[in-house]
């Protein structure tokens, strides 16, 4: 990082020297999964700029935004609806989840047998190590499972801005009118502390922004059905986890510019791996940065990772709001609903998420699933069966893997994923 | 043509020669210790000595298992899940499923006639159930480890040892041996043990199509062969020596690679 944040990491109130060492990390961890790539294109200079200062430049833009009396909402989970708080000019940001720090903390308040991601989101809050969660003026959270719902009450109690939404866990009707009272509420939440009242005027402008981040998303998703793929797995997974922490317009941008550039080498047959590389789709629980471990093992074993049909992925973005409505109500409704055609595990039955992923698979021509479950994470645990019997049944290579934030099974993970591409290569069995 | 497999395995590695119409002209199998790359190159000269070669008569070498990458004599690696797939299709064409128990992993793998793998499950990072766990027990019990299977078989009660873990295994162990606990029982809860978690790993691949082929060193103890028989209904078959498959299977696509 090129500037001294000290001062400002230190009013947020981070412990500074811990803080240090996970930069010293994470500098380290991305020298030599991300900086040692080979063939990237030049537009993802910028994501490994925003990557750099994910804990400097991007939270001063964030503390003057609050300085002006914004408010920052922090999600976890990609129900919260953005556009409702961009409608109060609001800033969203997605908070740290995605390493293995504080784990000793977090442990003082969870089970051992937590799923990584929520004793990540806990031990990064207690030891002081992340500059979102400090300048969020709301934290939302949602109840898609069990682990995070009763987390958030924990959490509450160490910040004391905890607002939780009731996410419904079926997709009938009744379901639907919680939701959008759910939603409905949320609204009036925000306008609350914001003294902003969410007009017609104010949710178009933030649907179409909203819309806009998401079609390019779509767009990079559709570039990546090419072979020889033009984009690694790992550079497209960051991006979507970016996609989570920058300003939505310049980001929107910046995706824009860089798929122009991959739709110039789609053309010209130029990629990141030679023509026929294996292409692996990957499904499963979220990936929050700097969650990279399964996609490095991937593409170290000599494959590509062509989709992630996950919340850090195709269910972010793979449905529009682009409708426009004639009352306020009416677009809250529908934004309601544009959200509960999220397939999450966590709901019951989930059979539109079976269809997802057999429809990437065809669209983006895999040709191996990995399914990937954090430790714990029951709905994706126990929903790997009815995938692996959806698009195999013993046909379509299918590997299933349960890991958590940790390096110690990478010597098994290792052997296994090299196997499933070694089996990808053989071709089709007799 | 003369080519060679090597596979470094968490407890042992094995080298093997192959000839192209002679088939298999040599093996050895050593511990792995703490070097394993000394010991890659130690079981390559080892191998070569019988039939009075050198590395140079050599067209090429694969090598495989958890210290694959060590070997760096070899021309490429391959993980020990393809390549125990194509040394038990060498030894049992009929092969569509295989139990491999080595040091640390806990493999099964459904193959089709070619040898390829279809689909294959391994532990995670835990070793319970692996050869590591029978050594420790052995240990516990002090009796010598290629004894425990034929122990085993003399067993007249089916004793349960609840505990997969093997460190609460052993605690559980050594109290049932100080509760006056026969050896053979005991051995035989163990063995049970065994099976018990392999079946686990089976059935998350939807059980097993014959014919079923055990191999890796823990293949040796008919005592855990004769549970796992059981426990599927189905018998297995084992080559003579099931800790060379790998290697085996390696020289065989070091043939593949080399024509």
């Amino acid at each position: 990082m090129s500037n001294d944040y000290t001062e400002m990491w230190s009013s947020l109130g981070l412990n500074l020297q811990a803080h240090q060492g996970l930069l010293g990390v994470l500098s380290d961890a991305y020298q030599n999964i991300y900086l040692s790539q080979q063939g990237r294109p030049e537009g993802i200079k910028y994501f490994d700029f925003v990557i750099s200062e994910v804990h400097g430049q991007r939270i001063v833009e964030i503390v003057k935004k609050k300085m002006e009396g914004k408010p920052i909402i922090g999600t976890f989970c990609v129900y919260v609806p953005e556009e409702l708080i961009l409608a109060v000019d609001g800033v969203a940001v997605g908070l740290c989840a995605g390493a293995d720090v504080g784990t000793d903390e977090a442990e003082k308040y969870l089970p051992r047998t937590t799923c990584a991601l929520i004793k990540a989101f806990m031990g990064f809050k207690l030891a002081g190590l992340c500059p979102y969660v400090e300048s969020t003026d709301l934290i939302v959270g949602e109840t898609t499972c069990d682990g995070k719902k009763k987390a958030y009450e924990i959490l509450n109690e160490v910040t004391g801005k905890v607002y939780v939404m009731e996410l419904p866990n079926m997709k009938n009707d009744e379901s639907k009118i919680l939701w959008k009272k759910e939603v409905r509420k949320f609204a009036r939440k925000l306008s609350e502390i914001t003294g902003i009242e969410i007009t017609l005027e104010r949710l178009k402008e933030a649907s179409s922004i909203v819309n806009a981040k998401r079609k390019a998303l779509q767009r990079l998703s559709a570039l990546r059905s090419h072979d020889p793929a033009p984009i690694s797995g790992l550079d497209a997974l960051l991006i979507n986890q970016v996609s989570f922490y920058d300003d939505p317009v310049r980001f929107t941008s910046q995706v824009n510019g860089l798929c122009d550039e991959l739709e110039k080498r789609a053309k010209a047959g130029t990629g990141v791996a030679p023509k026929g590389t294996p292409r692996v789709l990957i499904s499963g629980s979220p990936m929050a940065i700097p969650n990279w471990k399964l996609h490095a093992v991937v593409e170290g074993s000599g494959a590509v990772v062509v989709g992630e049909e996950s919340c850090v992925g195709e269910r972010n973005f793979s449905t529009l709001f682009d409708r426009s409505f004639s009352s306020v109500d009416e677009t809250i409704d529908a934004i309601a609903d544009r959200y509960m055609t999220i397939n999450c595990a966590c709901f019951t039955p989930n059979n539109e998420r079976l269809g997802d992923i057999k429809s990437m698979i065809e669209k983006l021509h895999a040709h191996g699933l990995i399914h990937y479950a954090l430790q714990f994470c029951t709905p994706y645990m126990v929903e790997a069966y009815r995938v692996r019997q959806a698009i195999n049944g013993g046909r379509f290579p299918f590997l299933g893997i349960e890991t958590d934030y940790s390096m110690e099974d990478m010597g098994q993970l290792k052997t296994r994923i090299e196997a499933f591409v070694e089996m990808i290569k053989e071709g089709p069995h007799s | 043509m003369l080519v060679a497999g090597i596979d470094i395995g968490s407890i042992t590695t094995e080298a093997l020669l192959f000839d192209k119409e002679k088939g298999i002209v040599g093996y050895t199998i050593m511990q792995t210790g703490a070097d394993s790359k000394k010991t890659a190159e130690m079981a390559l000269k080892e191998v070569l000595a019988y039939p009075g070669k050198s590395a140079s008569d050599i067209s090429y070498i694969v090598s495989t298992g958890c210290g694959r990458k060590r070997a760096t004599f070899a021309k490429e690696s391959v993980t020990e899940i393809t390549c125990i797939a194509k040394g038990v299709n060498y030894l049992f064409p009929d092969a569509r499923t295989i139990i491999d128990i080595g040091g640390q992993d806990t493999k099964v793998i459904r193959v089709d006639k070619r040898g390829r793998v279809i689909e294959f499950e391994m532990n995670d990072k835990c070793a319970a159930g692996t050869g590591r766990f029978v050594e420790v027990m052995a240990k516990a019990l002090n009796v010598e480890l290629d004894k425990i299977g034929e122990i085993s078989l003399q067993h007249k009660k089916e004793l349960t040892i609840s505990s997969i873990c093997t460190v609460f295994a052993e605690s559980e162990v050594i109290s049932l041996v100080s509760e006056g606990e026969e050896l053979e029982d005991i051995l035989y809860g163990i063995h049970k043990a065994i099976a018990d978690r392999t079946l686990g790993l089976i059935n998350r691949l939807g059980g097993v199509e014959e014919q079923v082929i055990m191999a890796g060193g823990v293949a040796k103890n008919i005592g855990v062969v004769k549970a796992l028989e059981k426990a599927l209904d189905s018998s297995i078959k084992i080559h003579v020596e099931p800790q060379i498959v790998g290697a085996l299977g390696a020289a065989i696509l070091s043939l593949e690679k080399a024509a």
